[in-house]
């Protein structure tokens, strides 16, 4: 046996089946949470705001948002699908299969990944009833995102792995990424800060996530579409190699 | 002793034959060699274990909490890493052919382990397709009515008992048909019943070739299932030998007579038998024999040999020692050593 295939699909099915299991916090939630942003960003102060870069300040949001759902969904979707096996000690058989480090992230950061994606595509659509906005590069505003989803997936997966109680599981999300990503320019441009607060936003990783996305809707960012698109792959090739180095030595996984 | 045919409760569905297990194997099935754990915190778990698993037996080890039976179970299934040593399944040196070697092992854990959220014929499906099994319903269904888990296919595993939960659990490792199976404490913590349908199943998969290994507290379940059995103490396999065999090495025959007279000392005519007077020389107390039955005609020889020097007796209690014995005397002696 070289790659267990049908391993990988059943942990990506029985993945995706916990999601639908629990569609009110996995979906409904998200969603809801991101429309209020766009009731309360978009259409209540958004009409009062000036337009950034040509583009109206609530069609501005719209990929910040995307992102900030994208970031917190791939991260939490992931981490949890590996940490409840290891809290209620089901990880014993997944362990015992025959199934490898390629296996399990295909398996679970695929199915975290799609989960995702398929909460962009909700929240895209439910953007469309609060604010008129436009995809400038479709192909790649896609890859984008798939690129995201799939890296912040892979970051949730070694959080799972490294939280040892519910309060680790949540503290990277609550206390880190969420801050970074509203002062990652998610709600405004980083040229809108004064300096020296535009250049320190710079060395927000965030930043440049947003920007990133934002050019493929609108076609002008912050930062360079290059960089941004380098920075994201760098993350991805990192967390694919610290999941290997924790499969290589059982770290957090096995005794 | 009952033989596991007539203790089964439930009547068991046959599994079906379909592995490579009926292959005749000359090799060891499993071949651990040197096997050494030493956990972080400098815990020996496992000291140079060797150990061969024959195709087709029923191996059971023993071995107070603590000794290492969990310990050597997850290194073989890939729970635990092994500080040194080499473990061999089915020919595929477990570090480098752990792929081939897994898909053919099946394990059920101590721990009631199961995802409660999920239903039972969902969570045996996964388990099939995890090891790397085109879905089979037929061989699920099998598997379900063979653990009389059929009728509760489509409950969820959080609202069945703990008998039922740890049938799951069973279900779960043979849902892939493994040639070799680890049993950790099966039956702990289930009621009469259940260990004995469990009882019925282990010799129903030993019957389809499947190879055996269970760890239990139930020194009996030892007795009544094994092929051969093994004593792990400190994380050393102290003995491992046929039953029978160990029985016989290792079993005694003691024997208790009461007198109608006490004695003062041992009389001329006795002083060719294992005895000792004990309870102030109102009783002779006869250890011997060899686990075989040979205890049992010394002890009838004994009686003769008694009523030929005129010597009264008001009643004799014999018994064999058990395996449990056996292993009470094995543990007590390697700490005494």
């Amino acid at each position: 046996m070289r790659f267990n295939l049908r391993g990988t699909w059943s942990i990506y099915v029985r993945e995706l089946m916990r999601a639908l299991r629990t569609a009110y916090q996995s979906i409904l939630s998200p969603v809801l949470t991101t429309s209020l942003y766009f009731i309360v960003f978009g259409s209540a102060i958004g009409d009062r705001m000036p337009d950034l870069g040509g583009v109206e300040y609530g069609a501005f949001i719209v990929p910040g948002l995307l992102l900030l759902t994208l970031l917190s969904e791939s991260t939490s979707n992931a981490s949890f699908g590996i940490y409840m096996p290891r809290f209620t000690g089901t990880i014993y058989e997944l362990l015992s299969a025959p199934v490898g480090v390629g296996e399990t992230l295909v398996g679970f950061v695929g199915a975290a990944a799609t989960k995702s994606l398929i909460l962009a595509a909700i929240i895209l659509t439910t953007a469309t009833f609060f604010v008129d906005y436009s995809i400038a590069h479709p192909i790649l505003a896609a890859c984008y995102i798939m690129l995201v989803a799939a890296s912040f997936s892979l970051f949730g997966f070694i959080l799972g792995v490294w939280a040892d109680n519910f309060e680790k599981l949540g503290i990277i999300p609550m206390l880190i990424l969420m801050p970074l990503t509203f002062l990652g320019g998610t709600f405004y441009s980083i040229d809108m800060l004064p300096e020296p607060w535009d250049k320190i936003a710079l060395a927000n990783p965030i930043v440049y996530l947003v920007n990133g996305l934002r050019w493929t809707f609108y076609g002008s960012s912050d930062v360079s579409i290059g960089l941004s698109f380098g920075l994201t792959i760098a993350f991805l090739v990192l967390c694919v190699s610290v999941i290997a180095i924790i499969f290589k030595t059982g770290w957090r996984l096995r005794d | 002793m009952r033989s596991i045919s007539t203790i089964a409760s439930t009547p068991m569905v046959t599994l079906r034959f379909c592995c490579p297990s009926a292959e005749i194997m000359s090799e060891p099935i499993l071949n651990i060699s040197g096997l050494t754990k030493v956990y972080p915190g400098g815990l020996k778990a496992l000291d140079n274990v060797d150990l061969a698993i024959q195709p087709g037996e029923i191996f059971a080890l023993l071995g107070p909490n603590g000794a290492g039976k969990t310990t050597l179970i997850g290194a073989v299934c890939g729970l635990v890493r092994p500080s040194a040593g080499q473990i061999t399944a089915f020919g595929h040196d477990m570090r480098r052919d752990w792929r081939s070697a897994r898909a053919r092992i099946g394990l059920v854990p101590q721990e009631l382990s199961t995802d409660m959220f999920e239903t039972v014929i969902r969570a045996v499906s996964y388990s099939r397709g995890l090891f790397g099994c085109a879905p089979d319903k037929a061989l699920i269904e099998e598997v379900l009515r063979s653990l009389s888990l059929w009728d509760k296919r489509n409950e969820k595993i959080m609202a069945l008992s703990g008998g039922m939960k740890r049938r799951v659990l069973i279900a779960k490792a043979l849902s892939h048909e493994p040639d070799l199976l680890f049993l950790d404490e099966p039956t702990a913590g289930v009621d009469v019943e259940l260990r004995r349908d469990m009882w019925a199943l282990i010799e129903q998969m030993r019957q389809r070739g499947t190879t055996i290994i269970l760890t239990t507290h139930y020194i009996e379940e030892a007795e009544e299932m094994a092929d051969r059995v093994g004593i792990i103490r400190n994380g050393q396999i102290l003995t491992v030998d046929d039953k029978d065999a160990m029985m016989a090495r290792l079993g005694r025959t003691e024997a208790r007579i009461a007198l109608a007279e006490p004695l003062e000392a041992i009389p001329e005519a006795l002083q060719a038998f294992p005895i000792e007077l004990t309870d102030g020389g109102k009783e002779i107390c006869y250890r011997g024999g060899d686990g075989t039955g040979m205890g049992r005609a010394e002890v009838a020889n004994l009686t003769k040999t008694l009523i030929a020097a005129g010597i009264d007796y008001v009643g004799i209690d014999v018994r064999e020692s058990s395996l449990e014995d056996i292993f009470v005397g094995l543990v007590a002696e390697q700490e005494a050593a």
